[in-house]
């Protein structure tokens, strides 16, 4: 804007356009403050991830590269993220193949309980967490289990599995039916037609429930925390640790997580628009 | 809940008439899922039941419960927690009408001013959620905490005491609350927002509806199922919450998973936490089935 050559009268019009600018894009504006809002923590986590302050990471002590250097300086950290991993993995796994087959039987066959069935898949998913937890640990109380990795990885599976059949469900019914319609056409019976087009048609679906499950179940804390004994996931350890401080290498931990998976989904992106693409 | 999905769904494809035919496939298709989620959900529901009416007998060892079908239990256990019952219910309710407030013209400008920029600004409001969880709130405790930024900052102002705190306060456990489930409202919100067809929004103006009106006569009636789905999966974590009451708040903020949790833990009353449980199961479902009732959505199942 080169109002200030139009010397007569230029403050009404600079104060009528900017105005006029911020209303328009009143809602931009608006937008970047909730991203700005959004990533305040993110960003705080990464900067402290590079503080020199020993155990704990409260204040500001001075930058060092040392906790990126050495993740693992303290030890509960790895251990604790080395089993969210691992629980991580095996629930996704399970999660995603025993929800993808639900998905399917509710998508493509009649049968009788639908409704019980859809009903208990949405249960899950609108109880509150703490229910979830608690009313799994007073199962295992009661039938004398001892809560560890296994009691963990079976409350895990539990909850994705819902979020696994919506996700996997919604994809295929965006399909399109002429597909598979053109496939019998050409000869191919209904096993060959599931093998080369309906599963590679779904496979984004698939793929998406599971990095999905994946998240959940390694940013669980309240479900895990009643069912896991004396197990320390990497939620659980953060949250013992936090008020004496935790330290900077959970930090490096959480940092990296953050660019790994948003490099993941990225990738996903760009590699989803190439196929589009072509 | 189909929150993530813009699709519609599609009624079943016709190629499917040949397999629906009656055949045992679909029941094998379901079993191994099934016998899981009723083995470690309903089952455990109805372990919680009766673990709801149990009481410890005489001289019994800590942790030692009985069945005595005693309903009293929950008359005792809610009249003992009313105050975080109400406490639940009011933070997670301001807390989800602030993130709606939020959410709204977030998800509103991706869907209808971002252009080319849409699927990046998306994967903007959720990557903040692959840091962890415990992480980011942490993250909040130190930010707001009495030698974090934002207090110095309000310190310096004329208008404030210099004994301002902000956590351990119920606007720390809300803007908490807010922050932590922001993207299960943005996401729902945006979904139903992107399915609108731009020419009912041109329609609207070419019957001489302003701005205003058409956004308050079509926009807002049109994403009601991403309304009433976002604030659904924002209410329902946060009345079940306790890891932002206990981090960011005191123990005048405490909400009733924390009550639930020392139950279950410090205190072994096992029959009250699973009263007090089964009271909040309880207390969602029927909000939630009225509410759905109510904004006559029946979409989200």
């Amino acid at each position: 804007m080169k109002t200030n050559t139009l010397a007569p009268a230029p403050m009404p019009t600079l104060s009528h356009r900017a105005s006029r600018w911020f209303a328009r894009n009143l809602i931009r504006i608006y937008a970047a403050l909730a991203f700005i809002y959004l990533f305040i923590p993110v960003a705080y986590t990464f900067a402290f991830s590079f503080n020199d302050a020993g155990k704990s990471n409260l204040v500001w002590k001075g930058f060092t590269l040392d906790n990126w250097k050495n993740p693992c300086g303290a030890p509960e950290v790895c251990s604790a993220l080395g089993n969210s991993l691992k629980i991580g993995l095996i629930s996704t796994i399970l999660a995603t193949i025993l929800g993808t087959m639900i998905a399917f039987a509710l998508s493509r066959y009649r049968f009788k309980g639908r409704s019980a069935i859809n009903l208990l898949i949405f249960l899950p998913m609108a109880t509150p967490e703490v229910v979830l937890g608690a009313s799994l640990l007073a199962m295992f109380l009661n039938f004398r289990t001892n809560p560890g990795m296994t009691t963990i990885i079976i409350a895990h599976v539990m909850f994705c599995i819902s979020f696994v059949v919506v996700t996997v469900k919604a994809r295929i019914a965006s399909l399109d039916p002429r597909l598979e319609q053109a496939a019998m056409d050409l000869y191919a019976n209904e096993r060959e037609t599931f093998r080369y087009i309906t599963l590679p048609l779904v496979m984004p679906g698939i793929a998406g429930a599971a990095l999905l499950s994946f998240s959940l179940s390694f940013d669980d804390f309240i479900i895990t925390n009643f069912n896991s004994g004396t197990v320390a996931t990497f939620p659980k350890f953060v949250y013992v640790s936090a008020a004496r401080g935790i330290p900077a290498q959970a930090n490096v931990i959480g940092s990296s997580m953050f660019f790994i998976a948003l490099f993941i989904v990225v990738a996903g992106q760009i590699i989803s628009r190439r196929r589009k693409a072509r | 809940m189909a929150f993530l999905h813009a699709t519609a769904h599609a009624s079943a494809p016709a190629i499917d008439n040949a397999a629906k035919k009656r055949s045992l496939t679909p029941y094998l298709l379901l079993l191994p899922g099934m016998v899981w989620l009723i083995g470690f959900f309903v089952l455990p529901i109805a372990t919680l039941a009766s673990t709801s009416t149990m009481t410890r007998p005489e001289g019994a060892a800590v942790g030692t419960y009985v069945q005595s079908l005693r309903f009293q239990n929950y008359f005792d256990a809610f009249n003992a927690n009313k105050d975080q019952f109400f406490r639940s219910f009011l933070y997670a309710g301001i807390a989800t009408l602030l993130a709606l407030a939020i959410s709204y013209p977030l998800a509103y400008m991706i869907a209808f001013k971002a252009g080319k920029m849409r699927s990046f600004l998306l994967v903007l409001v959720v990557a903040p959620f692959f840091t962890s969880f415990l992480l980011r709130t942490v993250a909040w405790t130190q930010i707001l905490g009495d030698e974090g930024p934002v207090v110095s900052f309000l310190k310096a102002l004329p208008f404030f005491s210099n004994d301002i705190r902000l956590t351990s306060t119920p606007f720390a456990v809300v803007s908490g609350l807010t922050y932590n489930f922001l993207p299960f409202m943005t996401l729902p919100l945006y979904a139903s927002l992107e399915r609108i067809d731009p020419r009912t929004l041109e329609a609207a103006g070419d019957l001489y509806a302003n701005g205003l009106t058409t956004f308050r006569r079509v926009t807002v009636p049109l994403s009601m199922p991403g309304v009433v789905a976002g604030t659904l999966l924002t209410f329902i974590p946060a009345a079940g919450d306790y890891v932002n009451a206990y981090l960011l708040g005191n123990p005048n903020t405490r909400m009733i998973g924390n009550v639930i949790d020392s139950r279950f833990f410090a205190i072994v009353d096992y029959p009250t936490a699973a009263a007090l449980s089964f009271t909040l199961m309880a207390a969602i479902l029927i909000l939630v089935t009225l509410y759905i009732r109510k904004s006559g959505t029946d979409e989200l199942v």
